[in-house]
């Protein structure tokens, strides 16, 4: 994979992903706008920038692995690896129709390329991680493992048993990040369960902790820079994002979690995103 | 007189145990997670010789059956280990979505199951963990009668590719089984060819099984003993061609009646051939503190129930 390091092509890539997420989302007629939108830029500067990959040989042990441990987002896995080359964009249009490889929530078992592991019951993301992190440790693979983690997310137990093993560990070769958009499905995430200080919970617990502007690709790059930089430590990005950024009628509304446009709004929202340049 | 004697008594963890070990000396691959309880599961000789694919997790079951997943993705055959109700229950959905459901090789085993487990008492008396792992798609559930074929079974399940449930328990039983007969995961062994009624057992109550036979015997009824030490697949050309021959059935576990061995028969034969059922299982309880020997007794799943059950079958036989 080619490295694109221009944030004007990237930015366009990005642009270019949110309109085949509303796109296939309208098809399906249901599934997760808000976070898909949102996690845009950073899926973008994974899969063209700072992942290491052969969508040819995907087979190969040493690649860098993602696990999206919000398997809900799906659309912006799909859509990215589509654009990357892992599969062709016009099997973007079966989302969530029966027999599809796009499952609501991703599916090892379809086979559809780039997914390494089932999720959607959330909480459980970062210890598939953490278990893979530690096979390319025993192994000296020097490949690394990003995990995607909601910030809602974050109120699982599950979480913490994880991230305190891979800091037991010392993990370097593995980086969380946390889509850190303050919305969830019963509201913003200080009303339904207070989440902060998250900068303090995640390096009390050992992890190297870098925050970033999620939406910025100056900011995304540095944060990924930074984490490649751990010598001993797990580390963690927590992205601030906007929910459903690059939307502005729609943008840090939390009801747009786990909703789908219409055909209309659907052409509004990619009238919206042509004109934010 | 009795015709089965046991050479020596020892408890099926330590099976899993002498399994997981030789299983480090011949498989690069196999790595063990346990959740603080390595004297438990008879994992010491394994976490001496090879630390390095040793992973201790803490009190964090959760957490292991995700880094368990992630290890098979990795391309490892990680072998957890904690009690049964902490290998299933406690981590069901973990299970479901990471192992199951994403078809990943793990091996989840599981001690301390049912009630022989004793003197802890009902929190840690796991009698529903076979129904819970027999009702995932992909899974495959063993239960093994004593310490050999426990051994066995734990090198057998590291050949197979895909997900495995592995139980077995806490006390010192009888051991019996053949060391070197090998262990082929789904395939029913018979213990004793007979007509009058066909005795399926599973885990410690294979031994109870072959005490009726003798009790039976006595009796002048000619039992079949079956040991189904794969709940899942089931083996059912064994079972039918059994109940063919002998025209009813007695089930035997340490489990509930509910989603246990006795239920998965139950099914077979009424969509494939009906015929009187008596299943010797603990009836929709806990359980609760005593010694393993005693609690057998209390709930009904001692060898002077399967005998009954045996009489009860045959009695309800047509014709």
């Amino acid at each position: 994979m080619n490295k694109i390091c221009d944030v004007a092509k990237l930015s366009e890539i990005a642009r270019n992903i949110r309109i085949d997420i509303i796109r296939s989302l309208a098809q399906a007629g249901s599934g997760h706008l808000g976070g898909s939108l949102d996690l845009a830029d950073i899926f973008t500067v994974l899969y063209f920038n700072e992942m290491n990959f052969d969508p040819s040989q995907l087979n190969n042990e040493n690649r860098d692995r993602l696990i999206l441990s919000i398997g809900h987002v799906a659309p912006v896995l799909y859509t990215t690896l589509a654009h990357a080359g892992f599969f062709p964009v016009e099997e973007l249009a079966t989302l969530r129709k029966m027999g599809s490889r796009l499952q609501g929530h991703p599916c090892k078992e379809t086979g559809l390329p780039g997914i390494e592991a089932s999720t959607g019951s959330l909480g459980q993301g970062l210890s598939l991680a953490t278990g893979l992190a530690l096979a390319a440790q025993h192994d000296n693979l020097s490949h690394r493992t990003y995990c995607i983690l909601g910030d809602g997310e974050l109120q699982e137990g599950q979480i913490w048993e994880a991230a305190m093993s891979a800091a037991h560990y010392n993990l370097n070769n593995l980086t969380a990040i946390v889509d850190r958009n303050h919305c969830q499905i019963d509201g913003y995430t200080h009303q339904v369960m207070n989440l902060d200080p998250l900068y303090k919970k995640w390096s009390s617990f050992g992890w190297k902790v870098i925050m970033c502007d999620g939406n910025d690709f100056h900011e995304i790059l540095k944060a990924f820079y930074i984490a490649r930089q751990s010598s001993n430590q797990p580390s963690v990005i927590i992205a601030q994002t906007t929910m459903s950024k690059g939307v502005p009628s729609i943008e840090n509304d939390y009801t747009w979690h786990g909703k789908a446009p219409s055909p209309e709004q659907a052409r509004e929202f990619i009238a919206e995103i042509m004109n934010v340049r | 007189m009795k015709k089965y004697i046991a050479v020596d008594e020892k408890d099926t963890r330590s099976g899993f145990g002498a399994g997981l070990f030789e299983l480090g000396q011949t498989n690069q691959q196999v790595v063990a997670l346990c959740a603080d309880l390595i004297g438990s599961l008879k994992m010491d000789a394994f976490v001496k010789e090879f630390p390095d694919r040793f992973i201790q997790v803490g009190i964090a079951e959760a957490n292991m059956i995700g880094l368990a997943a992630g290890l098979a993705i990795g391309g490892k055959i990680p072998f957890t280990g904690t009690f049964a109700n902490f290998s299933t229950g406690r981590v069901y959905d973990q299970i479901r979505q990471a192992v199951a459901y994403s078809n990943k090789n793990v091996k989840i085993c599981a001690s301390h199951a049912g009630l022989t487990l004793g003197e802890d008492g009902a929190t840690h008396q796991i009698m529903e963990d076979l129904g819970l792992m027999k009702m995932l798609p992909n899974m495959t559930v063993i239960n093994t009668a004593d310490y050999n074929q426990t051994r066995l079974a734990t090198l057998e399940i590291a050949k197979y590719n895909g997900p495995v449930y592995l139980r077995f328990g806490r006390p010192v039983v009888p051991n019996f089984t053949n060391p070197n007969s090998g262990f082929e995961i789904g395939k029913a062994v018979t213990y004793e060819e007979g007509t009058d009624v066909t005795i399926i057992a599973t885990g410690h109550m294979l031994w109870k099984a072959l005490e009726a036979w003798d009790i039976l015997h006595e009796k002048n009824i000619h039992a079949e003993i079956i040991n189904l030490h794969t709940i899942k697949p089931l083996d059912e050309k064994a079972v039918l061609s059994s109940v063919l021959k002998t025209g009813c059935v007695v089930t035997a576990e340490e489990h509930l009646r509910n989603g246990g061995l006795g239920d998965s028969i139950a099914q077979l034969l009424a969509l494939r051939n009906p015929a009187p059922v008596e299943m010797v299982a603990v009836d929709d309880k806990f359980g609760e503190s005593g010694k393993p020997e005693e609690l057998l007794v209390k709930y009904h799943i001692d060898t002077p129930d399967i005998v009954e059950a045996a009489i009860r079958a045959i009695s309800r036989k047509k014709g």
